[in-house]
């Protein structure tokens, strides 16, 4: 058959709409628009890397990494997010079991993790400010706040959404709505996790190198 | 000059002393704009208007009328921003032989800085998402947007942050450094007052609808095409629609993290692009490029796509070259990230540098030129019929081309050197953003009006308007090319050259002209609304168009497609008509929409009151109403029910009238 003759026949047979309503589910796009969002935020996190990247040696005279940064907390921090982000897949896998219970309990498991990754940051920040070692004394510090502080915010931003969560579970159960939203928070939480790891590594292990 | 630096806890640094009861100016201004307000306000409450325009229009989530929205806005911003040049150019025509003009200095810094952020921010950019909501979902056959909620509060933001640079008129003052805000100026050693912060929150909110309502179309063109309809066989407008919007979402949260970090020098006193403890103003002049240099391309993207259907319709043909268009299309969106460093070649970044973007921003012009040889080769041979949308297509194509031009010698760094921050750079950049984003736009009116509002617009008005903008833009700005290349700088207030002052007359009158242009537009509207059953469109087809949202009646019922269309080739709609496809006329479906919310608005309005507050640090203020954004932000999420179904018998209603209209006019 030439290509012609089934484009004739094609032509011929062609329908022009749909009888029965096409529909677009609720939320089919949800989960593709949260990632480009995520995207979005990545490219701030960017723009803060970038601006770490081209002030971070600027002293001013004033403490650098090496004065300031102590591993072992760091090391201790990171683990309360990497453990935070394995709980959160704990969750996940228990809304993929239909169990309402476990899936709550996961995620709390979670929150906490995150609010002891927050309070250990707030500690470091403490420490750091008494030392004199302020946002305002340097570029480089200028910039190191403003970097890890607006992953802290974002951190922070999740737990609440955690909480929403529960309760929007404990109100509704494991409705397609919440496991949509599940997937989302889960993506952000995981998204977070990643960005941290360039902080930890960016910031404050070659910072130590420098 | 820290006069307002004594704060109160109650009102923060507001006070009495923050009106500018002392410039005439200003109070003749408001006088009238509070007039006109009150009129207005008063009309819709004597009409009793206010529940029709909360429930239909404000609490919407119609991607229609959302679209609309943004135009009214986008061109009520339009008389404000023009307002502003006007005032600079009659300023620009006197201030000559020691006269002073008629602006004090403080206050002509804050007109061209308002012009050109009011231009960008609150005119373009929302008649661009305004054309794209409308058109984008009509054209690929869909019922909405994605994400219809986010619409209507991606608009409402988009409004607060108008609204505060409106505020700015008249409580305070707006920014006085241009509208990039480049520091050390615009930092808070240079810039105390509230101008710079009222610049950096107006942009925020707004920026904050512009990135969603990116992400909401993106989302839309990828996931909601009609059955059938293959990624290259989408209109050129949806294809420069995505491009755009992957260029806003790709671009706005540099500008974002940008001003959160002028902010924290602002507020909190930190040092990035402080003079001193290593801070480094260039380091915001890259970063704000980086955002600023995409960010023409997401003005002038859509308006390809524009020329592109008004092209290939009133020339009867299909698009020459359409597969180039689309490539054309992506190329330019990629290279616009290649290119930000020659807006500032004179920074010192040295030879390699400077060649690298010099280089990568002539190559720009290649896709751009494609296009051209595009369009010229749809109208080649073809049956051009020279209505309005036609003609404005024409004026772009030579007008755009000079502009094109200009910019590739802008593009040679040793020219620049002398070019740079010169008038040649200001004729250029209004060459391509009228010529092609106000041409544009207003092909784009004359083109989808009758769709919108179910009559064409009036031609004789639309002539009228057509040559005064076109030969207007011409006479306000060929002097300043003249000028610029004999080292006339930007952003003067006052000459003192008395042979210069000839070329700023002539650029006043074509303000003068433009003038015309607008004022013959709005009566266009005005006359064609008053002439609309002569010019009514019952086909819903008035130009014998190509695409989707032509075969829909006009204006489009609320779900769009009583059934959703199927699409076999590019043209959908022009393929539908060759083959002589029947409308349904029986076996309706109930059709399942979002239903409208008050959520989007109270947002914005909770948003605008905490970037006011933050404005003129009244912190309590602020914390109250960032408390009260999150609440009804997290208390929307508990509503779980935001959809409805049309009845079948409600869409039979609807398509029944208008099988009768189609019968009635044979």
């Amino acid at each position: 058959m030439t290509a012609t003759a089934s484009a004739a026949q094609d032509t011929a047979t062609r329908i022009y709409h749909h009888e029965t309503e096409h529909a677009h589910p609720e939320g089919s796009s949800t989960l593709l628009g949260f990632w480009i969002y995520l995207m979005s935020d990545c490219l701030i996190f960017a723009v803060l890397f970038a601006t770490y990247g081209v002030l971070g040696g600027n002293y001013a005279a004033g403490p650098a990494p090496k004065d300031l940064f102590e591993l072992p907390l760091v090391a201790l921090n990171t683990s309360m997010l990497l453990l935070s982000s394995i709980t959160y897949g704990f969750a996940v896998i228990a809304m993929q079991n239909r169990n309402r219970r476990s899936t709550q309990t996961w995620l709390l498991i979670t929150a906490l993790f995150g609010l002891a990754f927050i309070s250990i940051e707030l500690f470091e920040f403490s420490e750091l400010i008494h030392e004199g070692a302020t946002p305002q004394r340097s570029a480089f510090l200028s910039s190191f706040f403003t970097l890890v502080g607006t992953h802290g915010l974002h951190v922070s931003f999740g737990i609440v959404w955690i909480f929403t969560l529960v309760t929007q579970i404990a109100k509704h159960g494991l409705v397609e709505a919440n496991r949509r939203r599940l997937m989302c928070l889960s993506m952000f939480w995981h998204f977070l996790d990643v960005v941290w790891i360039g902080v930890f590594t960016f910031v404050y292990l070659m910072g130590m190198l420098r | 000059m820290m006069n307002h630096q004594q704060t109160s806890f109650l009102l923060g640094r507001l006070g009495l002393d923050s009106l500018p009861l002392h410039e005439p100016i200003l109070v003749a201004t408001f006088a009238m704009v509070a007039l006109g307000g009150i009129v207005v306000l008063g009309a819709i409450t004597y009409f009793r208007l206010w529940g029709y325009l909360w429930r239909e229009w404000f609490t919407t989530v119609d991607h229609k009328r959302i679209g609309i929205m943004y135009m009214i806005l986008g061109i009520i911003m339009l008389l404000r921003g023009f307002a502003d040049a006007v005032m600079m150019r009659l300023q620009q025509a006197i201030a000559f032989g020691g006269s002073d003009g008629y602006l004090p200095a403080h206050h002509y810094d804050q007109v061209f800085t308002a012009h050109g952020v009011i231009m960008i921010f609150f005119v373009a950019m929302p008649v661009v998402t305004g054309l794209m909501n409308y058109v984008v979902p009509l054209q690929i056959g869909a019922r909405d947007v994605s994400f219809p909620f986010l619409n209507n509060f991606s608009f409402w933001m988009t409004t607060a942050g108008a609204v505060l640079v409106m505020m700015s008129l008249f409580i305070g003052e707006f920014a006085r450094t241009g509208w990039l805000a480049y520091p050390p100026l615009s930092n808070i050693a240079y810039s105390p007052d509230v101008g710079v912060d009222y610049y950096i929150w107006s942009l925020q909110i707004a920026g904050v609808g512009t990135l969603l309502s990116g992400v909401n179309l993106i989302c839309t063109i990828i996931k909601m095409r009609a059955p059938g309809m293959k990624m290259m066989q989408m209109p050129v407008f949806t294809w420069t629609a995505l491009c755009t919007n992957v260029l806003i979402v790709a671009a706005f949260p540099v500008l974002t993290a940008v001003m959160v970090l002028l902010s924290l020098d602002r507020y909190v006193g930190m040092n990035f692009f402080t003079n001193d403890f290593g801070g480094n103003p260039m380091m915001y002049v890259n970063l704000i490029w980086i955002w600023g240099h995409p960010e023409v391309y997401i003005l002038i993207l859509p308006m390809f796509g524009v020329f592109s259907e008004v092209t290939s319709t009133f020339c009867g043909k299909r698009l020459f070259g359409y597969t180039s268009m689309v490539y054309a299309t992506i190329v330019i969106t990629i290279l616009s990230y290649l290119v930000w460093l020659h807006h500032f070649f004179t920074m010192g970044s040295g030879a390699s540098v400077n060649s690298f973007f010099g280089i990568t921003t002539m190559i720009i012009s290649i896709p751009t030129g494609a296009k051209m040889f595009n369009w010229l080769f749809t109208m080649y041979k073809g049956r051009i019929r020279f209505d309005l949308p036609m003609m404005w297509t024409v004026a772009f194509m030579l007008t755009f081309v000079i502009g094109g031009m200009s910019g590739v010698m802008l593009a040679v760094p040793p020219a620049d050197f002398s070019l740079h921050n010169s008038l040649f750079l200001i004729a250029h950049f209004h060459n391509v953003i009228i010529g092609g984003v106000l041409f544009g736009l207003f092909a784009a009116i004359n083109f989808w009006y009758p769709k919108a509002f179910g009559y064409k617009l009036d031609p004789f008005w639309g002539k009228i308007s057509f040559w005064s903008w076109v030969i207007g833009f011409y006479v306000a700005f060929m002097p300043l090319y003249v000028l610029g290349l004999m080292g006339v700088t930007r952003r003067m207030r006052v000459f003192d050259d008395p042979s210069l002052q000839i070329w700023f007359v002539i650029a006043a009158i074509g303000a003068g002209l433009i003038a015309v242009g607008i004022g013959a537009f709005l009566v266009q509207l005005v006359v064609s609304y008053m002439k609309r059953e002569q010019l009514r469109d019952t086909t819903g087809d008035p130009w014998d168009a190509r695409t989707l949202e032509w075969a829909t009646s006009s204006p489009p019922p609320d779900y769009n497609f009583a059934f959703t269309p199927v699409v076999h080739d590019l043209d959908a709609w022009w393929d539908m008509k060759q083959h002589g496809y029947k409308r349904p006329l029986t076996g309706y479906k109930p059709i399942h929409m979002p239903k409208n919310t008050g959520a989007g608005i109270i947002l914005a309005g909770l948003s605008l009151i905490t970037g006011f507050a933050l404005i003129w640090y009244i912190w309590w203020l602020a914390a109250l109403g960032f408390i009260g954004l999150l609440t009804v932000a997290i208390g929307h999420t508990f509503n779980y029910k935001r959809d409805f179904h049309i009845p079948a018998e409600e869409v039979e209603k609807t398509e029944n009238e208008r099988t009768r209209i189609l019968a009635a006019q044979g």
